[in-house]
Order: structure tokens, then C-alpha cells, then sequence
């Protein structure tokens, strides 16, 4: 019996890498969520993905402020959900990632919200998102994708699983 | 990096949260027939409420809904809201005052074709809750995406307020659209503090 909040797995990068990988995952919980803390090894975005799926089934929208302007911004027909639709710079500042899936193991198209904080001391920028999964099948693997570039050495990941009455 | 769930569960010993923390309290889903949910005998001993839904209306016509939320069965233009949306193209603000419930914005899909399979999602957190001597705050993050052009799928940003001192013991969410749909979920989680 899962516990209605549970860490399901983490992982903290011992060397630069391009993905974080969350595999065989059971369909125990009722949704997931995936908290990211990281750098990149030079400017790039997010991208959440299921199951292995890099065909252009994803699309999303978010709104965005970068400490001047508010924004809002769409995609459709792309290869994930995005975290960061501006690029996250170099920086050795970390950004803190939230992805939520909502019932994943569902036979509907799965829907996420996204967050994405970076503050660098006079520039950054805060983001908030919903992305689209267009698939019915049940999500068994999550991978964490940096868009080009690589994610830096002691980037973590955590996977929870977050179980209703 | 590639990592499988499994031997990872077995090396952590599971790592269970904190037993107790957060806490599932009720869950329901829609029927199709009504668009209201409700949860009632809500106890007043958690810190903070949490609701995690996903929403879709029966309706047909291509429109994408508000969620709405009133306590304690109580309207009396007690409610106000402020929204920070984002529907793809521009990013807005927008605000309700003196209003019989609090409204999130544009987050129940219906049931076109042009969009099956599609859900909206919300966080609700409701803090303080049981609270006998303050109003009640809440703050959310909504929204759906239908691959689409069409500016009603949005993400939003919201607080509402319900001008009463009662503690919360009933949530009523409710479309105006129709009805939910038997794919909608609707689950309660209660947080305690120290």
C-alpha cells in the first residue's frame, strides 16, 4: 500500500547528462511529480517525456515574467513539455523544476503543470506552464531532457507519487 | 542517466514520507449526470487542504469552462477572486469582487470532438482553513492545452477569498457549463503542521 506522498526515486547526476531517466514505474499512485534542482552546461530547456515517446505529440502553454514583462507563450505538435520555454543560461545559479502529472496511469490524454524558477541576482525568470501528452496509455517512464546541452554534474531529480482516497 | 525504479525502491527501503504529513482524505469522481461535486464533514485538523483535480464537462459545443468553489454551502457575495492567466499569445490579469463564489478561470474542457481525451487540471491549496477568527485565502494553478491555437486553453494563476471566520467544513465545486464527466477525479488531501 503506497503512502499518500511517497519518494518514489531520486537521482543526483555524478556527471554531465543530456536526460534523467525514471523507468518501470507502477501504477500506484494516483499522480506523479517530478522536482528537478540543476544547471546546465550551457543554455537550454526542459522537456519532459513519456514512455520514450520523441515524436511531436506534446504541446503546451505558459506564462512567464523575466523581472520586465509578463508573457505568454504556446506550442503545439513539439517532442515534450516544457519547463523553461525561455532558455536557462549558464549559470551557477540552480533552477527548481516541478513537473505535475495528473492521473497518469489513466486512460486519458495526460495533462501536466509545470514550474520553473531561476533567479540570478538581477536576472532570471519565473514560469508556469500546462503541457499535453496526446496519448492514452499509461505513463511507465518519465525521462527529464535538456532540450541541447547537457545538464551538470549534481543536477537531482526526485519522482514522488502522490496517492488519493 | 538511466534509472530504474525497482532496485532503487529495494536499496531505499521505500522511503515513505512522513506517516501522517499529507494526508488523502476523500476522493470522488464526476458521474456524468451532475456538476457538482462536493466534500462534506471536512475535519478541522490539518493545517492546510489540498484538492488535485481533473476536470472535463459533458457539454459539447467547444467551450472550456470555469471551476467554481463555495464553503460551507454559503454564497451571500461573500467571494472575490484575482486571476494571472496565460492563454498562449498574451499574458492578463483580472479580478471578481462581491461574487457568490470563487472562480478559476478557464480550466473544464468539454466534450468536442475537436478535443476528446483532453483534461484540465487544477492544485487548489486552501491554508488555514479551519480557522475560527480570519477569512479564508486560497491560491491555484490551473489549465489544459489541446494542442491547439485556440486562446481558451490557458494556464492560470489564482487566489480567492471567502470573507468569513467560519472554518471550512464543505467544499462545493461546480461547472456552469453542464456536467462533469465519469473521467473527471476530484481528490481531497489534508496537511498537517508540526
Amino acid at each position: 500500500m503506497p503512502a499518500t506522498y511517497e519518494p518514489i526515486a531520486t537521482t543526483t547526476l555524478g556527471s554531465a547528462a543530456a536526460s534523467i531517466s525514471f523507468t518501470s514505474i507502477a501504477t500506484s499512485w494516483t499522480d506523479l511529480r517530478v522536482v528537478v534542482n540543476g544547471t546546465p552546461t550551457a543554455n537550454l530547456q526542459f522537456l519532459l517525456r513519456f514512455n520514450n515517446d520523441s515524436a511531436t505529440n506534446y504541446s503546451g502553454t505558459d506564462l512567464d515574467g523575466n523581472g520586465t514583462s509578463a508573457a505568454s507563450n504556446r506550442y503545439t505538435g513539439d517532442t515534450g513539455i516544457y519547463a523553461n520555454w525561455s532558455a536557462f543560461a549558464t549559470s551557477a545559479q540552480p533552477a527548481f523544476i516541478t513537473y505535475d502529472v495528473f492521473s497518469y496511469a489513466g486512460s486519458t490524454f495526460k495533462t501536466a503543470l509545470t514550474t520553473f524558477n531561476q533567479d540570478r541576482n538581477g536576472t532570471g525568470f519565473v514560469e508556469r506552464g500546462v503541457g499535453l501528452w496526446r496519448s492514452t496509455s499509461a505513463i511507465n517512464r518519465v525521462d527529464i531532457v535538456a532540450s541541447a546541452n547537457s545538464f551538470n554534474t549534481g543536477t537531482t531529480a526526485t519522482l514522488y507519487g502522490i496517492k488519493a482516497a | 542517466m538511466l534509472n530504474s525504479l525497482i532496485p532503487i525502491i529495494a536499496s531505499s527501503g521505500g522511503a515513505a514520507a512522513a506517516a501522517g504529513a499529507y494526508e488523502s482524505i476523500a476522493s470522488v469522481s464526476g458521474t456524468g449526470s451532475s456538476g457538482i461535486v462536493t466534500f462534506s464533514s471536512i475535519p478541522g485538523t490539518y493545517t492546510s487542504l489540498q484538492i488535485r483535480c481533473v476536470v472535463k464537462d459533458v457539454y459539447t459545443s467547444g467551450l472550456v469552462d470555469s471551476i467554481y468553489l463555495r464553503f460551507n454551502g454559503t454564497a451571500g457575495s461573500l467571494y472575490g477572486s484575482h486571476n494571472l492567466t496565460g492563454d498562449g499569445a498574451t499574458a492578463s490579469a483580472s479580478a471578481l469582487s462581491n461574487v457568490n463564489e470563487i472562480e478559476i478561470p478557464k480550466t473544464i474542457p468539454d466534450s468536442n470532438a475537436s478535443f476528446a481525451n483532453v483534461m484540465g487540471v487544477a492544485i487548489i491549496d486552501l491554508h488555514d482553513y479551519a480557522s475560527t477568527t480570519r477569512n479564508k485565502t486560497l491560491r491555484s494553478i490551473s489549465g489544459s492545452n489541446a494542442n491547439t491555437t485556440s486562446t481558451d486553453f490557458r494556464v492560470n494563476l489564482s487566489s480567492g477569498l471567502w470573507r468569513s471566520t467560519a472554518a471550512i467544513n464543505q467544499i462545493t465545486i461546480h461547472t456552469n457549463i453542464d456536467r462533469f464527466t465519469t473521467t473527471s477525479t476530484f481528490a481531497l488531501y489534508g496537511i498537517k503542521g508540526a
